[in-house]
């Protein structure tokens, strides 16, 4: 059970990948859902046993590396963390392989993206079972490298290589970080193995590097790493142009599941992160200004799968201030929540794609509710529990975050819990401007794409119905589990928390103003929207006309790109050149091939000393004669 | 005598030259002469590899001692003996060059069509000449072996080259000369102090610090220019060009191994406190190996150069892992050599696909290439992604483990070996996005096909070989974990007692 909720994707994958010419592509196709439902099945059943049950376990595989103190395995490392990870994923992906049936119906070779697709459900599954840092680094970069030939799929397109390659490089420089953070992890500790480093973590607060506590550096060395797979403020920049990639590989890898890595990192280092104060309030503020930073950009952003990116970007900044303010738990719920109406919002977005035949400005769309009932339907309830309206599953893991901001009581708390409250009415408000422009108001498509809209299949229907039951449904059946009063049962130590840190008490006792305000910011942005874009549609062109400096700034996405161009792209490249160029060919190759010249040049002068005239060798001779005499004579 | 009861490395050395006395004996007419020198070197090559497999089954992981040794007295009056044996550090190497030749051959089945007896036999020699390098134990031998290796990698560049072969080949040439000349200074100046040149005997000689310092330089003047290492790389990416592809393969496979395996076998183990002196400086050209030759990939519009140029800097992650004299470092670097030797042979392997379909090398005559020919791209990812170092393939465990040994010496250091990791993936991604993405604009690209079964057949066993040690390296690094166990412990020891020397 354990090993097939992490194996079967992978026999999903190959089956895919390499069998497709002799079974045909329906039979590739559905053997990566039939897989992925059994790892399914698998996943439900570990994480019953595991976070509901109580029974961790560890399934060892075989010996991966053993070099000096150095030693470590590939194995699967089951407890609530990670149990709660692979119910999820194998849940979602299941879901999206289905829904892909549909979407990709029309692609030229379906079995590469589902072969991918596997691939990548399979990495992400090693990560969160892995049992010590290198084989969650495999998990780590095997998911960077699905997602580079997801964001790359349709390979004809320039912009898709440009982005899939940004998507990659900008990972690799987070996972710079990551792996020096294993080696001064294993300098300090001797081990990379979680079991290990986890029970010396306390004994090592006063252990310094280089004048640093060794501790603190580790954990800003990891969250180096987790900010570049989570798109944090930075290093965030490859995640709206990831966007290039089929719909659903946004649903899953760049909503659901991959970019939570990163938070998961955090949750999983929770021992040593606990003991780093510094780093802690580093993650917060950095999660912090992410989830406001990122909401700002989404309130003007025109494309219907941007705009949820950087929500996704956003949310992602709330999950890191919650583990920054030290509930990991809360953390981790809203991860677990997001993961469905996120996944719910791109698939709704991609069914809405789908209808306006390949459209993504919502400049473009409108007027199309009725026609599209069960999109429409679906994109309200992943927009209510994304806004955090009560009963709605965001509700539950959003106010949790934003208390325990509050109620941690620090300079760092405060600054997040602002930040988020200020997030969470933006949320709000490009949630709905994204709604009511898509499906309400005048029609602004043209009239043969408008006759063309249509419902899309059940294939791809069911997993909207089953996301949008989990939006609704999983915060309120999880909540008493991940942060009520079953959770010390629930995480059974999983998670560290500080004994003396008291978060997941102080989350409950925050005054009573505080939850109001969370639900008056979401309900306010709404109503704001609804009445800026729904009643005078005029009016948010008159805005941004009178502002146009903020408007092209957050247009432009606060100009990260263009600045990183200008101060990391071009100077590599003119570097590049120059190194070669006058480098490599003029001075490094200039000497030897100098030093050959001059030797092949002094050849050719003595060459016409010889020219076969026996009266100039004679002459020669004879002069050879008076000064070999001359000196005899002289010298005696 | 040996484990294997009769001189298995004399005969795996040797068993090629049996080969090429075939392939000599040969008559007839050139088509026929031609397939029965293919024919002839393949199935030697073969032979010899699954011979050379023995060592594989038989070797012993638990000792660091040297094992297979054959000993005859050669001119006793001087102390120079025959001697071949292998250690974990060496074993390995044998394997991989008898590995590669075969391959080779089988890449140059239909893209060497003039002086097709010539070329094999070069071939042949060519891995005698690497073997017995391996193998010797005796410093004289070793030079020999050392030496005679230019021979025919000089005339396989020469002869069978692209356009400017004559020029590369003479720079390779030259280059490599320049520095064993003071190698052969170095070993006559050791003779005159020890009296043997027998490798065993030697490591218990102990050396003055004053003449360690000048035959460290003299050996790193012969091993740092075949490695190669910043700033006398620049023959590499020229004899890589005009090589052919199978000239190329061995070149980055084997031959660039051939400094790297010196400086451990000699400089460390002979003069460890004149390599711990030196440290500091070949850890800063290795960083500066790494950064700027990395760089400068990423400018070229040659296929095969900048995989050149990429080799350049995995080899300053060798030579910075040498020089951290830790286990993980030591261990790191023999299994970068080796990952390098599998990976970066495939890519060459890889750009001789289409270069024999194409007849060009530059990255902007392609584009496009994953539609037409999908088995390909996917052989072409794999090899990508295990060059750029992905957990899972080959280049992993040998650049983690220097990262790591690195770290424990100066982060620093560490650090910059670590940003070859984004720079390697941006020209690697670039070479690929390059080739195989894109919309194809070419009619030649359109009409492309995919490989046939003697390609899948040669990129088979590098292709389980790219993967196996990437996903258990444990059965390659349990070869040399014990030697270099000794090494290092070997290292500490004479510095501890350096030290105690100047203390007192």
């Amino acid at each position: 059970m354990f090993v097939g909720a992490v194996f079967f994707p992978l026999l999903g994958a190959c089956i895919s990948g390499f069998l497709n010419r002799w079974i045909g592509v329906k039979a590739a196709m559905w053997s990566t859902v039939i897989c992925m439902v059994l790892a399914a099945i698998c996943g439900s059943l570990s994480f019953w046993q595991v976070a509901m049950g109580g029974q961790p376990a560890t399934v060892t595989l075989f010996t991966w590396m053993d070099v000096g103190e150095l030693e470590f395995a590939w194995s699967l490392r089951y407890d609530t963390l990670s149990a709660i990870m692979v119910g999820m994923v194998t849940f979602i992906s299941t879901l999206i392989h289905l829904y892909s049936i549909g979407y990709m119906s029309h692609d030229a070779t379906p079995p590469r993206f589902f072969a991918y697709l596997s691939l990548f459900t399979f990495m992400m599954l090693m990560l969160v079972t892995a049992d010590n840092l290198v084989q969650l680094f495999f998990g780590w970069e095997g998911v960077g490298l699905a997602s580079y030939l997801l964001i790359g799929y349709w390979y004809d397109r320039e912009s898709a290589n440009a982005a899939a390659m940004k998507a990659f490089i900008v990972n690799r420089v987070g996972d710079v970080f990551f792996m020096l953070g294993m080696a001064l992890t294993f300098l300090t500790f001797g081990s990379l193995d979680f079991d290990t480093i986890f029970a010396a973590a306390s004994s090592k607060v006063d252990v310094t590097f280089m004048g640093i506590p060794s501790l603190e550096l580790i954990g800003l060395l990891f969250f180096g790493g987790a900010c570049g797979k989570s798109a944090q403020l930075g290093l965030h920049t490859w995640l709206p142009d990831a966007m290039e990639g089929p719909t659903p590989v946004s649903a899953l890898i760049h909503a659901a599941t991959m970019v939570t890595a990163g938070v998961f990192l955090m949750c999983r280092m929770s021992p040593i992160m606990e003991y780093a104060p510094f780093a802690l309030s580093v993650v917060t503020v950095v999660g912090a200004s992410t989830a406001l930073f990122a909401a700002t950009i989404g309130c003007v952003q025109n494309d219907i799968k941007r705009v949820i990116a950087y929500s996704t970007c956003s949310q992602l900044g709330y999950m890191f201030f919650a583990a920054g303010v030290g509930l990991y738990q809360a953390a981790m719920f809203h991860l677990f929540t997001h993961a469905f109406f996120k996944a719910l919002l791109f698939l709704g977005a991609g069914s809405v794609i789908h209808a306006m035949s390949d459209e993504q400005d919502i400049r473009k769309m409108g007027g199309i509710w009725k026609k599209i009932p069960v999109t429409y339907v679906v994109m309200w309830i992943g927009s209510l529990a994304l806004a955090g309206i009560p009963i709605f599953a965001g509700f539950y893991s959003k106010d949790a975050i934003l208390e325990g901001a509050f109620g941690a009581h620090s300079a760092v708390g405060m600054y997040a819990f602002i930040c988020g409250i200020l997030a969470a009415f933006l949320t709000a408000f490009y949630s709905w401007r994204l709604l009511i422009l898509t499906f309400h108001g005048a029609p602004r498509a043209d009239k043969h794409t408008m006759d063309h809209v249509h419902e899309s299949p059940a294939v791809m229907l069911i997993p909207l119905i089953l996301l949008a039951c989990g939006a609704v449904l999983t915060g309120m059946i999880f909540a008493p589990y991940f942060i009520g009063d079953e959770y010390v049962r629930f995480w059974n130590g999983a998670i560290f928390n500080l004994p003396s840190k008291h978060m997941m008490e102080a989350m409950h006792h925050v005054p009573e103003w505080v939850p109001t305000l969370v639900l008056t910011v979401a309900v306010s942005g709404i109503v704001l929207a609804i009445i800026l874009y729904g009643f005078f549609p005029k009016v948010p062109g008159r805005i941004a006309a009178a502002v146009p400096g903020l408007y092209r700034f957050l247009l432009n996405k606060w100009y990260f790109d263009e600045l990183y161009n200008a101060i990391f792209v071009q100077p590599a490249k003119r570097l590049a050149r120059q190194l070669w160029q006058v480098g490599d060919t003029r001075i490094i190759d200039g000497m030897p091939n100098g030093a050959a010249s001059l030797a092949a040049g002094t050849a050719r002068g003595v060459v016409r000393l010889q020219t076969g005239r026996v009266a100039n060798y004679a002459f020669a001779m004879i002069i050879g004669l008076v000064v070999f005499v001359t000196l005899f004579l002289m010298g005696r | 005598m040996n484990a294997a009861g009769f001189p298995i490395l004399s005969l795996v050395t040797f068993l090629p030259l049996v080969g090429v006395l075939i392939i000599m004996m040969v008559r007839g007419d050139e088509a026929v002469v031609a397939s029965n020198a293919r024919w002839t070197a393949l199935w030697t090559s073969l032979v010899t590899f699954l011979l050379s497999l023995i060592l594989w089954a038989q070797f012993d992981k638990t000792t660091a001692d040297y094992q297979f040794v054959e000993q005859v007295s050669w001119l006793p009056d001087f102390g120079i003996g025959y001697i071949m044996g292998v250690d974990g550090i060496s074993v390995l190497f044998v394997l991989l060059s008898t590995l590669l030749t075969p391959l080779c051959i089988l890449a140059s089945w239909t893209s060497v069509q003039n002086r097709v007896r010539e070329y094999m036999i070069a071939f042949l020699i060519l891995e005698t000449m690497m073997v017995g390098m391996f193998c010797a134990l005796d410093f004289m031998l070793f030079y020999i072996f050392f030496e005679a290796v230019l021979i025919p990698m000089f005339l396989i560049i020469g002869i069978w080259g692209g356009p400017r072969r004559v020029y590369a080949s003479y720079k390779f040439f030259l280059y490599t000369l320049l520095g064993s000349v003071l190698m052969l200074l170095a070993i006559i100046a050791l003779w005159f102090q020890a009296g043997t040149t027998s490798i065993p005997e030697l490591s218990e000689f102990d050396i003055p610090f004053n003449m360690q310092v000048w035959m460290f330089l003299a050996f790193f003047a012969s091993f740092a220019v075949k490695v190669p290492m910043w700033p006398v790389h620049t023959w590499l990416p020229d004899a890589h060009v005009e090589a052919p592809t199978a000239g190329s393969v061995i070149l980055a496979g084997v031959l660039l191994k051939m400094g790297a395996y010196g400086f451990l076998r000699f400089s460390i183990p002979l003069l460890p406190e004149a390599s711990a002196y030196f440290a500091p400086f070949i850890y800063v050209l290795s960083i500066v190996a790494v950064v700027y030759t990395s760089l400068v990939a990423l400018a070229q519009q040659d296929m095969k150069k900048l995989i050149a140029y990429s080799s350049v800097a995995h080899m300053g992650i060798v030579t910075l892992g040498i020089f951290t004299f830790n286990q993980q470092g030591i261990e790191g670097a023999l299994f970068t050599m080796l990952s390098h030797g599998v990976v970066s042979g495939a890519l060459f392997l890889c750009v001789g696909v289409v270069y024999d379909r194409l007849h060009t090398r530059e990255i902007a005559r392609y584009g496009g290439v994953a539609k037409v020919m999908p088995g390909y791209a996917m052989v072409f990812m794999l090899f990508t992604m295990a060059s750029i170092a992905l957990p899972g393939t080959a280049g992993f465990p040998g650049e983690f483990l220097v990262i790591l040994g690195a770290w424990a010496v100066n982060p620093w250091i560490a650090l910059g070996a670590a940003t070859g990791m984004v720079l390697g993936a941006c020209y690697m991604l670039t070479l690929y996005r390059g080739v195989a993405f894109g919309k194809i604009t070419k009619d030649d690209v359109r009409a492309l096909l995919d490989m046939e079964a003697r390609e899948y057949a040669i990129f088979a066993p590098l292709i389980v070989l790219a993967l196996w040690m990437g996903i258990y390296p444990q059965s390659f690094l349990s070869f040399f974990s014990v030697t270099v166990a000794q090494m290092v412990q070997q290292h500490q020891a004479a510095i501890g007692a350096a030290s105690r020397l100047a203390g007192l």
